[in-house]
């Protein structure tokens, strides 16, 4: 891609259309949050006589700190760290669990090991969406309902990683199974000290993946956590809104929206590399 | 493919995939095996006892109009998604391949959406089209135009659909650039040599070279519409105005736990599980295709 040269595209009009094309995209996308950005930082009266300012207003402070600190129904700061244990939980417990039954499948033959992977294989094809009534009385029956357990759980029963750890254990050479053998290293020893810090960079990268998926999710929250201090940020916002005719607190909403697009928007950018590699594998 | 080199032992391999088993047992494997067995009962009225139906509650369901407009709602829906998301992904993914530098920085910035979850997607989208405070509302309103989506059931679509496929244009277009900048350069000089101007060399090269990364898009992005944009209609439309915009994931929701109409929920989970079933076999079968390409 360094070194492409200009001969196809001239830097003529034809350069600069291409940049004002890009630049009519990026208003589209940043638009809808750059308004909510604007109406985190301005007051209700500003927002309920409409046209709102397209520019900040001086009530950044007043905003954020009200959500944080007491939002409508529960504090935004507890959602938050309800959405931070709910998707490092996510991550790290799929993630564990993937490396290995991945290990297991493709290191050792055992019996019932084919079995196991078409299993496996069959949850790939299921959302947590389409199963949710009978999930929802399982976790109910465990008393897991406004529980991190209850949160974290059905959501990591799904192998799309264990595949992925599969491609990658099948390319690692033969050669240093071998030498471990040779040397009379236990098979657990092996997985430590060479498949484990070999598989650092996929871990990476299926953990940006996986944390945006767990900071994201809607559906199951809004089922499991009828306890308002058990709301993840995501789900809570929707609860933020009246029901009937009162007008909705659109500052302290919006504020909540900034806040709850933030972590996820900071993993992406900063591990953009770690992202795009996680993103084509999990689609492989 | 196997490996050839393997550790000795069972009871360590069948250790270590314990966990796995049992999380997926207990979540997984009896949850969709409940949903299939429900799908054969009704309630009594009283919610004691259930009285087995065979596949009565499935009749019921493909007899039923809403559910048969959910089906047509879907549709529209997801081809509509589709289509947005992927057309205005292929253009910014075109344009941004066109340029020597900086595509880096724009490909940084198109990304923010991605992490943006749909239902905060939906409060966004919903802001702006609010009936009473919302500003676009506001200047389509100065502009002679009444826009109320809680009362119209096409703007209720079109604002679902935009919603939905904002968030997904990130995606989109991150594989689309991918596909792009996997073209040899040489293909395109020569043709550029050969004077054909830009649409031309899009049209009779770049696209069809493209056609694996948009096949593949289409199906991921169908299963996005079909069951990752639960969060924007709850929050936009809660499936109004009259089910308007009622998609089939939405139904077993509110069918299952607003209504408590078990029998009928676990029916449609079922005839979901047959629909994703069949993207399933198409995306697989495609990438098999993808690695002999």
């Amino acid at each position: 891609m360094a070194e492409r040269t200009g001969m196809v595209e001239k830097r003529g009009s034809g350069y600069w259309l291409t940049h004002v094309g890009l630049i009519i995209g990026l208003l589209f996308i940043f638009f809808p949050i750059w308004l909510a950005f604007v109406a985190s930082t301005v007051s209700q009266p500003e927002i309920v006589r409409p046209p709102m300012p397209l520019l900040p207003g001086d009530h950044f402070f007043e905003n954020y700190s009200k959500a944080l600190l007491s939002g409508i129904n529960a504090p935004v700061a507890w959602m938050m760290l309800n959405s931070l244990v709910m998707a490092l939980g996510i991550a790290f417990g799929k993630i564990v669990i993937s490396l290995l039954s991945a290990f297991a499948i493709v290191y050792f033959r055992f019996p019932g090991r084919k079995t196991f992977f078409w299993l496996i294989f069959l949850t790939l094809m299921l959302p947590v969406e389409v199963r949710i009534v009978p999930t929802y009385e399982v976790v109910a029956g465990f008393g897991m309902l406004n529980s991190y357990s209850g949160l974290i759980f059905p959501l990591i029963a799904s192998a799309t990683a264990t595949f992925l750890f599969r491609q990658f254990f099948m390319t690692v050479p033969d050669e240093l199974a071998e030498a471990a053998r040779v040397d009379g290293a236990r098979p657990m020893r092996f997985f430590w000290d060479i498949l484990l810090p070999m598989s650092r960079t996929n871990i990476a990268a299926l953990f940006v993946i996986l944390f945006i998926y767990g900071w994201n999710q809607y559906l199951w929250p809004l089922l499991i956590t009828t306890d308002p201090s058990m709301n993840t940020i995501v789900m809570g916002i929707k609860q933020m809104f009246p029901s009937g005719d009162d007008i909705a607190d659109w500052p302290v909403i919006m504020a909540t929206s900034i806040l709850a697009m933030i972590p996820p928007v900071i993993v992406v950018i900063s591990m953009q590399k770690l992202f795009i590699r996680g993103l084509v594998d999990s689609e492989k | 493919m196997e490996k050839r080199v393997t550790f000795k032992g069972i009871w360590l391999p069948l250790l270590l995939v314990l966990p796995q088993i049992l999380i997926t047992a207990v979540f997984f494997f009896y949850p969709a095996g409940q949903a299939i067995w429900q799908s054969l009962f009704i309630p009594d009225p009283f919610g004691l006892s259930m009285q087995y139906v065979g596949l009565g509650n499935f009749e019921y369901l493909l007899s039923n109009s809403y559910y048969r407009a959910s089906f047509v709602t879907t549709a529209i829906f997801s081809i509509l998604v589709t289509v947005v998301s992927m057309g205005v992904a292929l253009y910014l993914a075109v344009l941004a391949d066109r340029l020597i530098k900086g595509s880096g920085v724009y490909r940084t910035l198109l990304i923010w959406p991605y992490a943006v979850a749909p239902a905060v997607a939906g409060v966004l989208w919903l802001f702006m089209f609010n009936t009473r405070v919302g500003v676009v509302t506001w200047y389509l309103g100065m502009l002679g135009y009444d826009w109320n989506h809680v009362l119209n059931g096409e703007e209720a679509m079109g604002l679902v659909v935009v919603a939905s496929a904002w968030g997904r244009i990130s995606y989109n277009f991150l594989f689309f650039l991918a596909g792009l900048q996997a073209i040899p350069r040489s293909v395109i000089e020569a043709a550029a040599i050969d004077g054909a101007h830009f649409w031309t060399r899009f049209r009779t090269i770049l696209f069809p070279l493209l056609s694996p990364t948009t096949f593949f898009l289409l199906v991921v992005n169908i299963v996005y519409a079909f069951f990752e944009t639960f969060g924007v209609i709850h929050t936009i439309t809660g499936g109004g105005p009259q089910q308007s915009t009622t998609i089939l994931v939405y139904k077993v929701y509110s069918d299952g736990f607003v209504g408590q109409d078990l029998g009928s929920s676990a029916a449609q989970s079922v005839i979901l599980l047959f629909i994703v079933g069949l993207l399933t076999i198409v995306q697989f079968k495609f990438i098999e295709r993808r690695v002999h390409y």
